[in-house]
Parts: C-alpha cells; sequence; structure tokens
C-alpha cells in the first residue's frame, strides 16, 4: 500500500470549499488548469480534463456525500507507466473545526512505492495551497511551481 | 492553522529528525519510529503530539494502531508567502546545483 495524507485548514465553509473542490470555474485557478469532469452520482464516471481537452486522469466516482466527503477512483491516463498501475484511490474530507474548515485528501494505491503516488505527491501540497489562498482572499497563486 | 505552530514545530532537531524517517518512509507506527531513535517512547509521543497539533503529521488509525503520515502543506504554504511563486524554479535550480555539487 502507497499512501499520502494531506490536510490543510482553510477560513471557509464546507459549502464553498465543496464548491471549490468540484467547480471548474474554480479548479481551473488553483489547480494547474484542469477541471473535474462528471454528473457526481455514485457509479458516474469521472475525470480530469485540462483546458486544451487532454485528459489528465480518469476513474469513477466511488462516494459522494455534499459537502463532506467525496472518494473518486483515479487513473493516470498521460504517463504510460503510472496508467500501468492500474487505479489508486483519492478521497476528500472536509470537516468544521471551530471557524475553521479542515481538507483531508487522502491518496492511495494497492500497492507499495507506487510511482503515481510518488509523482502526485509533488502536486498536493501546492494544489491545496492553491485552493487555500484562493478561498481565503479571493485570488488565485500566481504561477505554478515548474 | 497558526504558522506559529509549524516554527514552534520544526524548531526542534528530534522533531525534524522525525519528520526525516517519515519523508524516507510514510505511514510508520509510533513503535516502527521509536525503533529508529535513541528517544524514550513517551518522549517520541510527545514530539509526535507537538507535529500533529501543527499540522506536519496526520495520524490516522488502522485496526489497533495508528499511522503517522507527513504533511507538507504547512510547509508548502509558508514557501507561497516568502519564496514568491515566480522565483521558485530559480531557487528549484540553485538547490539542485548545491545537492550536485554536495554529492
Amino acid at each position: 500500500m502507497s499512501k499520502f495524507v494531506y490536510v490543510t485548514y482553510i477560513q471557509t465553509t464546507p459549502e464553498k470549499l465543496w464548491e471549490a473542490l468540484i467547480k471548474p470555474e474554480f479548479t481551473k485557478q488553483y489547480w494547474v488548469g484542469v477541471s473535474q469532469i462528471s454528473d457526481w452520482k455514485v457509479g458516474s464516471s469521472w475525470k480530469l480534463e485540462f483546458s486544451d481537452g487532454r485528459v489528465a486522469d480518469t476513474g469513477e466516482v466511488l462516494e459522494i456525500d455534499p459537502p463532506r466527503r467525496l472518494v473518486v477512483s483515479w487513473q493516470n491516463e498521460f504517463r504510460l507507466d503510472l496508467k500501468e498501475e492500474g487505479h489508486s484511490r483519492a478521497t476528500f474530507d472536509i470537516e468544521r473545526t471551530g471557524d475553521l474548515v479542515k481538507l483531508t485528501v487522502t491518496h492511495e494505491i494497492d500497492r507499495e512505492g507506487s510511482k503515481l503516488i510518488e509523482a502526485v505527491s509533488g502536486g498536493w501540497p501546492a494544489i491545496l495551497s492553491g485552493l487555500k489562498t484562493l478561498l481565503e482572499t479571493g485570488k488565485p497563486l500566481q504561477g505554478w511551481p515548474s | 492553522m497558526s504558522m506559529d505552530l509549524v516554527f514552534r514545530a520544526l524548531a526542534d532537531p528530534s522533531r525534524r529528525r522525525l519528520l526525516d524517517l517519515l519523508h524516507a518512509k510514510n505511514g510508520q507506527t509510533l513503535g516502527e519510529l521509536c525503533g529508529e531513535l535513541d528517544m524514550t517512547r513517551q518522549a517520541v509521543t510527545k514530539h509526535l503530539g507537538i507535529l500533529e497539533e501543527a499540522s506536519l503529521v496526520v495520524a490516522q488509525k488502522r485496526g489497533r494502531e495508528k499511522l503517522h503520515y507527513i504533511n507538507p502543506v504547512p510547509i508548502n504554504d509558508i514557501a507561497d508567502r516568502w519564496i514568491g511563486k515566480f522565483e521558485r524554479h530559480r531557487v528549484r535550480a540553485l538547490a539542485d546545483l548545491k545537492k550536485m555539487l554536495e554529492e
């Protein structure tokens, strides 16, 4: 099992955070310009798409409970070595604590030394910092770490 | 989440060592971490508590055990605040150069 857990506390409401996670007009501002495409029902297909239409990752909605929990299966589509690892699982847990909202993102796959989990581990901290900045200041972070 | 807590947690060499251990192998139990350190179990528990309070470590239950995961997001927030988004690739290039020269 390879697994990473990311936690950030954001000054917002669970409802706003949920919208910022799901809606393309928000995700495009902090998540390397991608949109999540799904009709958001259990069993529905799910994909992460770049603004030029290329597909980054695909999967399925495994659990959805707005504005508390979202679980998707997640397979990379643009690197063969990552695609070969098959489906990983990404879980988003949203929890109110006082006047803050705790967001926990867990990304895991049932294999040791996963290259996919390694590859996404460089991205998640920056994505979550950007999400926090967007929600707290209304402005996206400028630029993306190369 | 207060940055004071993050800096206070990072100010101790034993706690930085704990983060190094989790960076090398994520998701370790208290027992595994104790095996790598010359400290009492109580001391390790206390240090982990301070790291958890700063959100630098996240503990998740697995059966009767607790697994500890390093959470890089607070450190990334610090980097975003002061390093600057445009300079980051240059800083990265310098860090790579330093690493290459020191290897």
